[in-house]
């Protein structure tokens, strides 16, 4: 093990972007009295990230090609009894490359945003967000315990409350931003309990030392049950990884999430954040290996997100909640292939989809500039004629998204469903069926998009609400907004579509270039742990790998590229050649139709019962509790009765002198007779 | 002169002279001296930080001298790990409600300045004395300046509040003096409590001791149900009040569980630590739920104070070692944290003189300092990591899993009903569009308010990002402690 990592060069890379997020968001805004301007403000936040990108890539270097690894404590956070919390690194080839895709993606973000933030007033404040952001993120990846991964993890929560509520003078951003960080904190339950378990049990926080004990857990069931103590554990952390990683039923916080401007949907809720808790289940597959429950579990909350999921982007037209809901349900995939014991795929498609999502959102938030944002599909089309680059890149991502041959995600997601197929739980034939059947709404949702917005007639200036809608992203804005006259779309500047092309690169190429290492060599080694026995489906991958350009040649003949090719060639049909046909299908199926549109039902669920129940039983306990048992009651009732028997006494205290005289003499006597006669 | 008495004395001193000065012509005066004396108290504790030594689990600046002959009562001072922060942070939370108080305070400016600081020192004194009675005294003590703070200063309906709040607290303090005595002739005719630590007792006597201890301590906390006086008086009680009751005065409860129920009777705190846990997870569940749904800011925080000393009692009575030093961290968390939470509303209730949440919308547009501090701690009232409200929750719902997995299930449910009431109020009191005439008329902080909060901000990330100073000094004493209940009392 060479040891070419520093810890300074290492804590370089998360400090970088937090000193430009402390520039940025303290002497560039009003609270600290704007005393930088922007162009200080967005040089700074991005040499904070170029720096933190550089540092990682170098750091990807000697992990991949010389073999290092780092694993050490920075400093003590606390010390109770013999429980040592710490903060420290673990560079492996996981957090390497996890650190590559958050530097890069954010590096594309942060210049992105000087085109997309141009006219907004919280410039500054967008910059030093989301370059916190890129600090949090970075060192939820870098850790090497769970204290800090647990940081990372509401860190990056924060600053996601903070931008999706960016624009805080908007209502349904602000009720978004909340709904965000609730519902995280469901999942941050489950999360904390399964932390606690392990420190129980395993009395460490650090990673190896709590893998290295994990046989012994395996043993163990929780006091009380019969419940195997290692399934409790996965499950509960599993539950932390469907609220930040957007499971069903933790995920309806994400599609809402898109109230945010969109270049962070790009980096947080499509590329980075949303996939801290598959990150989190590869890490921790020392533990999930040990328990099949928790792996059926985890294929069976996949699977459901990855197909329903993919259902609901069918019906939406606001361009963003197409992609939100396409972020869904490649989430769901990862965590199809978590559950197939596939770990290294579901990294793997974690960092594929990172680029070429990031991209598909990006390319969308160019469009809802170009079409002054509308963001409406329904009133776009034919843009590929203004928009050339952003029309092209949206093309190269969607063709990466549905899985084309030789593009990045066709490796990534064909693997997934092989690994599944070969996987022997029992849980694995419904996950199977859901992956194949999400690759034909994938595609033709994908393809329904682009159809709509790139292609068709042009229909951008017969949008009937256009200028007064609300649901467009600067729709604070209404000082800045021209008087209603039909614009022609335009491209967007070079700061916009240089990011785009440089993330329609790896979304091409990414796949093909580092399947080998990543799924089939030494890269995860160490890293990920497999138990190849129980859980063959990744030495059945290895086995019938025979080089990435087989495999896309392979790939031509399988059902997922006819399942694929099927739903853009529907697409096809539905949006160019027969646009009627939507339509009507919508009347004959309007059951349906409706399911999908209230998403499921799940947040009139939460709104009119979970939320609504609290608060009435919140009340329920304070009127009746507090107010009427406890204070009116207990309290006022015990002062009353003193009062009573108060008032009682008053009464033989008059202050006449012949009352107490009388009893006086009654009481002698009643003495006397006493002592007198009766003793 | 030792170094405890100073740190007690000397804001006395400050309060009398400034009692005595009257000059309710020259209030600026006043404040100056006010401003000071508690500079001075808080500079004259900080001595303590240096020498303490924290591989010892012994009491430390002891000071021992005779009383009152007759009865054996020694002014007998000392701190251990356990009370140590408490010294520092009376001083530290008196510095800030000086300047909370400032230009807030324009009636009998003195009195004001002078009662705090007297309070200030009379609470460092509960948290030294190593002497029951001297205890008892200063205890008690502490309800003559917020008595009046609260019914001079206070709102509306101040004089029902400072009833409830001297009467509540005083029903349970009169049970403690019976305990107190008992305990006075069982060990021959000491009041220390160091010696009463070690005397033997049976198991009925220490069943009677403890509920007695109960009765005073469990209403000062406050646990549920006999939590219902804290509202009421939050709500009624000047800012400063409400600053100091939930950052210091809360503490004093919590703090006597420590210093008298467990380790004079440890077989009866075994024996109802069930009861004690099911009180305490009652706080954080039922009080969060009810914390909810205020319309009153002061009474959505002060119900979020109980579901926050909830968590300190459940970390006491799951007797390990996470469990105990959590519920400390958590109580010197809460002190800077509800301060802080008190002290903004103190800020918005300047302005518009209202409470209710109602009145208020968008805030951030015109007071965007502001609205960045209430962020940061709304976000440490909710336990985010990073700031001192969270290294208490931690530590307790860890502590709680390895006791109980089901127990630390119900308590880390506060993680779900912190964030809804503390993120539901910032939504609607700070975020949106401008609502009305009186938010739009509002003023950023100014730079006497931005200092305030400020100090408290910097305490509460310190305490977030490097909070091992705080349990360095702790550890062996709550080592020694669950070392001392441990074993038992009986024969």
């Amino acid at each position: 093990m060479s040891q070419t990592l520093s810890a300074s060069t290492l804590l370089a890379v998360p400090l970088a972007p937090l000193a430009g997020a402390l520039f940025a968001g303290v002497l560039g805004t009003r609270f600290g009295g704007n005393w930088i301007g922007r162009r200080l403000s967005h040089s700074l936040t991005i040499l904070g990230v170029l720096v933190a990108f550089v540092l990682s890539a170098m750091t990807l270097k000697s992990v991949a090609m010389d073999g290092a690894h780092f694993n050490e404590t920075l400093y003590t956070w606390m010390v109770v009894g013999s429980l040592k919390m710490e903060i420290g690194f673990l560079v492996d080839g996981l957090s390497a490359m996890m650190m590559c895709v958050v530097t890069f993606v954010s590096l594309m973000v942060h210049i992105y945003t000087i085109g997309y933030m141009e006219e907004d007033e919280g410039y500054n404040r967008f910059f030093a967000y989301i370059s916190l952001f890129t600090f949090s993120m970075l060192m939820l990846v870098m850790s090497n315990n769970l204290l800090q991964l647990f940081f990372g993890w509401e860190a990056v929560g924060l600053v996601s409350y903070l931008l999706i509520g960016f624009w805080f003078n908007k209502p349904t951003a602000i009720f978004a931003n909340m709904k965000a960080f609730l519902v995280n904190r469901v999942g941050d339950f489950g999360f904390i309990l399964g932390i606690g378990l392990i420190v129980a049990y395993a009395g460490t926080l650090n990673y190896s030392e709590a893998f290295a004990k994990a046989g012994d857990l395996s043993a163990l069931t929780l006091p009380g049950t019969d419940w195997m103590l290692v399934t409790v554990i996965c499950i509960c952390l599993f539950i932390g990884a469907m609220g930040k990683s957007a499971q069903f039923p933790l995920h309806v916080w994400l599609p809402d999430s898109m109230e945010g401007p969109t270049p962070i949907s790009a980096l947080i809720h499509a590329a980075t954040m949303v996939t801290a808790g598959i990150f989190m289940v590869a890490r921790m597959s020392p533990l999930f290996e040990l328990s099949d429950t928790a792996l059926n579990f985890i294929l069976i909350i996949g699977a459901i997100t990855a197909l329903f999921m993919g259902f609901l982007g069918i019906i939406q037209n606001d361009i963003k909640r197409v992609v939100a809901y396409s972020t869904l349900s490649q989430l769901g995939y990862m965590t199809v292939a978590l559950g197939a014991s596939a770990y290294s795929v579901a990294v793997f498609h974690l960092m594929t989809h990172a680029f070429f999502k990031a991209l598909l959102f990006l390319a969308a938030g160019s469009v809802i500039m170009g079409v002054h944002h509308n963001q409406d599909i329904r009133w776009m089309g034919g843009l590929r004629k203004y928009m050339p680059i952003t029309w092209i890149t949206s093309l190269l991502g969607s063709l990466a998204l549905i899985g084309t041959p030789l593009f990045a995600g066709f490796y990534s997601k064909d693997s997934i469903i092989e690994a599944v197929m070969e996987s022997h739980l029992p849980a694995a034939g419904f996950a199977s069926f859901a992956v194949l059947a999400g690759v034909f709404v994938t595609a033709f949702y994908s393809f329904r998009l682009y159809f709509l917005v790139f292609h068709g007639k042009e229909r951008f200036d017969q949008n009937p609400d256009a200028h007064h809608d609300h649901h467009d992203d600067h729709g604070h804005h209404g000082e800045h907004h021209k008087p209603a006259e039909p614009h022609k779309p335009h491209e967007s500047p070079w700061v916009v579509t240089v990011p785009l092309v440089l993330l329609a690169i790896p979304s091409v190429v990414i796949g093909f270039l580092t399947i080998q290492p990543m799924l089939f060599g030494e890269f995860f080694k160490g890293a990920i742990f497999v138990n190849a026995e129980k859980h063959p489906a990744m030495e059945e991958l290895a086995r019938i790998f025979h080089g990435p350009a087989q495999m896309a040649l392979h790939g031509l003949t399988t059902m997922p590229f006819w399942l694929a090719l099927a739903g853009v060639a529907v697409a096809y049909y539905m949006y160019m050649v027969n646009p009627a046909l939507p339509a009507a299908i919508k009347r004959n199926a309007m059951p349906i139709f409706n399911l999908l549109e209230n998403k499921y039902y799940l947040d009139w669920i939460n709104e009119n019962i979970l939320a609504r129940g609290a608060r009435a039983l919140g009340t329920g306990l304070w009127k009746v509790g507090d107010q009427t048992l406890i204070d009116g009651v207990l309290v006022n009732g015990s002062w009353k009765v003193v009062g009573a028997i108060a008032g009682f006494a008053r009464r033989l205290q008059t202050g006449y002198l012949y009352h107490y005289a009388l009893v006086m003499i009654l009481g002698i006597f009643v003495l006397m007779t006493y002592f007198v006669w009766l003793k | 002169m030792g170094l405890l008495s100073l740190a007690i004395w000397t804001p006395i001193a400050f309060g009398v002279i400034l009692l005595a000065l009257g000059r309710d012509d020259q209030p600026a005066m006043v404040r100056w001296v006010a401003l000071i004396g508690a500079v001075i108290s808080f500079l004259v504790t900080l001595p303590l930080y240096g020498q303490f030594d924290n591989a010892s689990a012994a009491m430390q600046f002891v000071e021992k001298a005779s009383w009152i002959e007759r009865f054996n009562v020694n002014y007998h001072l000392g701190v251990d790990g356990i009370s140590f922060w408490f010294v520092l942070l009376t001083a530290f939370i008196n510095v800030i409600v000086v300047i909370a108080g400032w230009e807030v305070i324009t009636r009998r400016v003195n009195q004001y300045m002078g009662a705090f600081l007297i309070l200030s020192g009379l609470m460092i004194g509960v948290f030294c004395a190593l002497d029951g009675l001297l205890f008892y005294v200063f205890f008690e003590a502490t309800l003559i300046p917020m008595y009046l703070i609260i019914g001079i200063w206070g709102g509306p309906n101040k004089i029902y509040a400072a009833f409830k709040f001297f009467l509540y607290t005083l029903m349970g303090s009169l049970l403690m003096l019976v305990a107190l005595i008992y305990l006075y002739t069982k060990s021959g005719g000491s009041f220390d409590i160091t010696a009463w630590h070690a005397l033997p007792l049976g198991s009925t006597a220490q069943t009677f001791l403890f509920f007695a201890f109960f009765a005073a301590f469990a209403v000062k906390v406050p646990m549920w149900p006999v939590h219902t006086w804290l509202p009421d008086v939050h709500v009624e009680a000047p800012t400063g009040g409400s600053a100091v009751l939930a950052a210091i005065m809360l503490k004093l409860g919590a703090y006597g569980f420590l210093r008298f129920s467990m380790p004079i009777a440890p077989d009866a705190a075994h024996e109802w630590a069930w009861l004690m846990i099911a009180l305490s997870l009652i706080a954080v569940v039922y009080v969060g739920l009810v914390a909810m749904v205020q319309q009153d800011m002061k009474k959505l925080v002060a119900y979020s104070s109980v579901a926050h000393m909830g968590f300190v009692t459940l970390g006491f009575f799951i007797f390990n070692d996470l469990g105990i030093a959590g519920g400390v961290v958590q109580m010197i968390a809460h002190g800077f944290v509800s301060a802080a939470m008190f002290l903004s509303i103190g800020v918005l209730y300047d302005r518009v003189h209202s409470r209710e949440i109602a009145s208020y919308g968008g805030v951030v547009n015109t007071m965007p300092k502001f609205a960045a501090f209430a962020l940061l701690f709304a976000m440490a009232n909710c336990g985010l990591p990073g700031t001192a409200g969270f290294v208490g929750e931690w530590m307790v719902i860890l502590g709680a899993v390895k006791f109980n997995f089901w127990i630390g299930f119900a308590s880390a449910s506060a993680l779900i009903f912190g964030a809804a009431y503390t993120l539901w109020m910032y939504k609607r009191v700070y975020l949106g569009p401008v609502t009305n005439d009186d938010v739009k008329a509002l003023k950023d902080i100014n730079a006497r308010e931005f200092t305030m909060l400020a100090l408290l901000a910097a305490a509460i990330l310190y305490m977030g990002i490097y909070p091992k100073p705080f349990t360095d000094v702790m550890d062996a004493s709550v080592a020694q402690l669950l070392k001392h209940v441990a074993i038992s009392k009986l024969n």
